[in-house]
């Protein structure tokens, strides 16, 4: 593992010399669970406005959260695919401000005392380099709801759905040096949350935002000032702004200028961030305990048992792939980066050489995909399916080369791979004798070049293949085809 | 603990509660007043004792994750001044 934080290739050129930037990510993850942290209100996205809202979430006098314990299951679990430190006790906090889409008037947030301190995340960087970022804590909170300011010409419009939906904010240590490795952050921290199944990693829904907070500064230099750059909802767009950022920054600096630290925003449509107008005013948010709500204590053992019920992550995966499957460690980490294809693969694969079903998998299958936008989901070739064209492949039944048909065509008509060779008569030939009788015909029709190939040219054993093979529609056994071919050319 | 006028302006802009000028020296004494009186509690010995943030020597109670709530936006929308198709309504909050 490189730790190396200072890496030349990062460092972005200024008119006065090299700059790094400095990177620190705050993500907010939508917990999976049926309903809300503190209410029995259900959490389904894309409800119509306001039907799934509880009183308590309303803010409505006299209501008492309740926690949900599956909520509380599920940031452990995260904090320990994290393998973060569990605090035993943690403390639920008012955050107080105004905001119509907050109807408490507070967000029930955790401050001084997170249920997950500091853990360690790995990065997958491109050429298979890997770094290790730290986490500085995970706590849970209360979602707000959602304004709509573009449905009335003086109005906003409020929607409670989302309020009270359970949160885990995680937040980064300042680890990283480049658009890239926050983008390989995300990544592999959705992929860690996909496998718990703790979070769905959805950005396009919003169940994981991200602000990234931006500073540069000479190398070697102290932190500079930092702002915070929200309302970045892709992988991409995190990127884009962080490259946006860091350029503005530098400038400022070199013009002579000073960094202000401030919230900013993102703004897609222009590629550029711009500085929040509301936000001018310092935050105070004068947090205390929510007399509500009790400390939270966990039992060791309980957490213990969750440790031992969790699923194989990533890392642990790839690792196996590579030291008991004999996998490269890019295939390996192509394959586990989502869960999905990590299952498919394990499920093709099974009963099958690992490589030759890794190699279908991740350059035909894959690249299929690709091509016409769908998941490995949403495959038309199943897992098992895959595993039986394998299956054909490797006790001679087909040809690499006939196989590659054989995908094609099931591919588009989710037919088995059996069911195809049977119909199309692509079994391959494995009797010598048939493919001696076509070598006879092509050598008899070709004598011209038989005497060509015997007087030293070698090159046109290919043609003789190729002869052969399309009197044979593809189908003789390739290695014993040559191994025939030469035999009889010798003469 | 003595409170100024500015800390009760500051206090008053983040309780989003418009205080005219003239009334806060006033309200700063009777602020003062309180602080003064909770102040009080330094003289308790609280060396080697736990912080706590309440006197109840029970767990949080916890719920299951079910859906139990919630599909009655009238109920919800019930006090709301100007509802509108389904949604609360509160004057334009421009960003």
């Amino acid at each position: 593992m490189t730790d190396t934080l200072i890496n030349d290739k990062n460092l972005i050129d200024g008119r006065t010399g090299k700059w790094e930037v400095v990177l620190g990510l705050e993500v907010h993850a939508q917990v999976t669970s049926k309903s809300k942290l503190f209410s029995g209100a259900a959490t389904e996205f894309g409800a119509e406005p306001n039907t799934q809202v509880s009183l308590v979430d309303a803010g409505f006098p006299g209501m008492l959260p309740v926690i949900n314990e599956v909520c509380v299951e599920q940031a452990v679990k995260t904090g320990l695919g994290l393998k973060a430190q569990i605090n035993l006790i943690s403390v639920f906090d008012r955050k107080n401000y105004f905001y119509a889409d907050l109807p408490n008037g507070y967000q029930i947030s955790q401050f001084l005392q997170p249920i997950v301190g500091k853990g360690t995340i790995v990065l997958d960087l491109a050429e298979g380099e890997h770094r290790e970022v730290g986490i500085t804590r995970l706590h849970l909170e209360q979602d707000a709801g959602k304004s709509l300011h573009d449905q009335h010409p003086s109005k906003t419009y409020v929607d409670l759905n989302r309020a009270g939906v359970a949160l885990m904010e995680i937040v980064s240590e300042p680890d990283m040096r480049s658009s890239e490795e926050a983008a390989a952050y995300l990544k592999k921290l959705r992929s860690i949350l996909r496998y718990l199944g703790t979070c769905d990693g959805n950005m396009d829904e919003g169940s994981m935002r991200c602000d990234v907070n931006v500073s540069v500064r000479k190398v070697g230099d102290p932190l500079g000032t930092r702002c915070e750059i929200k309302n970045v909802n892709s992988i991409r767009y995190v990127a884009a702004a962080i490259e946006h950022e860091a350029r503005r920054q530098i400038e400022v600096i070199e013009e002579g200028g000073s960094i202000r630290q401030e919230t900013r925003l993102w703004d897609p449509g222009k590629g550029m961030t711009r500085a929040m107008r509301s936000k001018e005013q310092a935050h105070d948010y004068r947090y205390f305990p929510d007399p509500d709500l009790l400390p939270l204590k966990l039992d060791a053992a309980w957490v213990e048992s969750l440790k031992a019920g969790l699923p194989e992550l990533p890392d642990a995966k790839r690792a196996r792939f590579v030291k008991d499957l004999g996998l490269s460690d890019y295939d390996a980490g192509v394959l586990v980066s989502e869960k999905e294809s990590a299952d498919f693969y394990e499920l093709a694969a099974k009963g099958h050489d690992a490589k030759l079903t890794a190699n279908w998998l991740t350059s035909e299958l894959f690249g299929r995909l690709n091509a016409v936008g769908k998941s490995i989901t949403e495959s038309p070739v199943s897992a098992q399916a895959l595993g039986e064209l394998v299956g054909l492949i490797e006790d001679n039944t087909i040809s690499g080369r006939i196989a590659k048909d054989v995908f094609t065509e099931m591919f588009e008509t989710s037919k088995s791979a059996a069911a195809i060779v049977d119909e199309k008569g692509l079994r391959q030939v494995l009797d010598t004798g048939a493919i001696d009788v076509e070598i006879d015909k092509i050598m008899a029709a070709n004598a011209d070049k038989v005497a060509e190939y015997r007087s030293g040219k070698d090159k046109l054993f290919g043609f003789f293949v190729g002869q052969v093979m399309r009197a044979m529609g593809g189908k003789a056994n390739p290695a014993m085809l040559n191994e025939r071919l030469k035999a009889k050319l010798a003469g | 603990m003595s409170l100024d006028s500015k800390t009760v302006a500051n206090i008053a802009t983040l309780a989003r509660i418009r205080v005219p000028e003239a009334d806060l020296p006033g309200l700063a004494q009777e602020l003062s007043g309180i602080m003064t009186w909770i102040e009080q509690l330094n003289e308790v010995d609280t060396t080697g004792v736990q912080p706590m943030s309440g006197v109840l020597a029970r767990d949080m109670p916890r719920r299951p994750d079910v859906v139990n709530d919630g599909g009655d936006p009238n109920k919800v929308l019930a006090n709301a001044p100007e509802p509108a198709h389904g949604f609360f309504t509160v004057p334009k909050v421009v960003e």
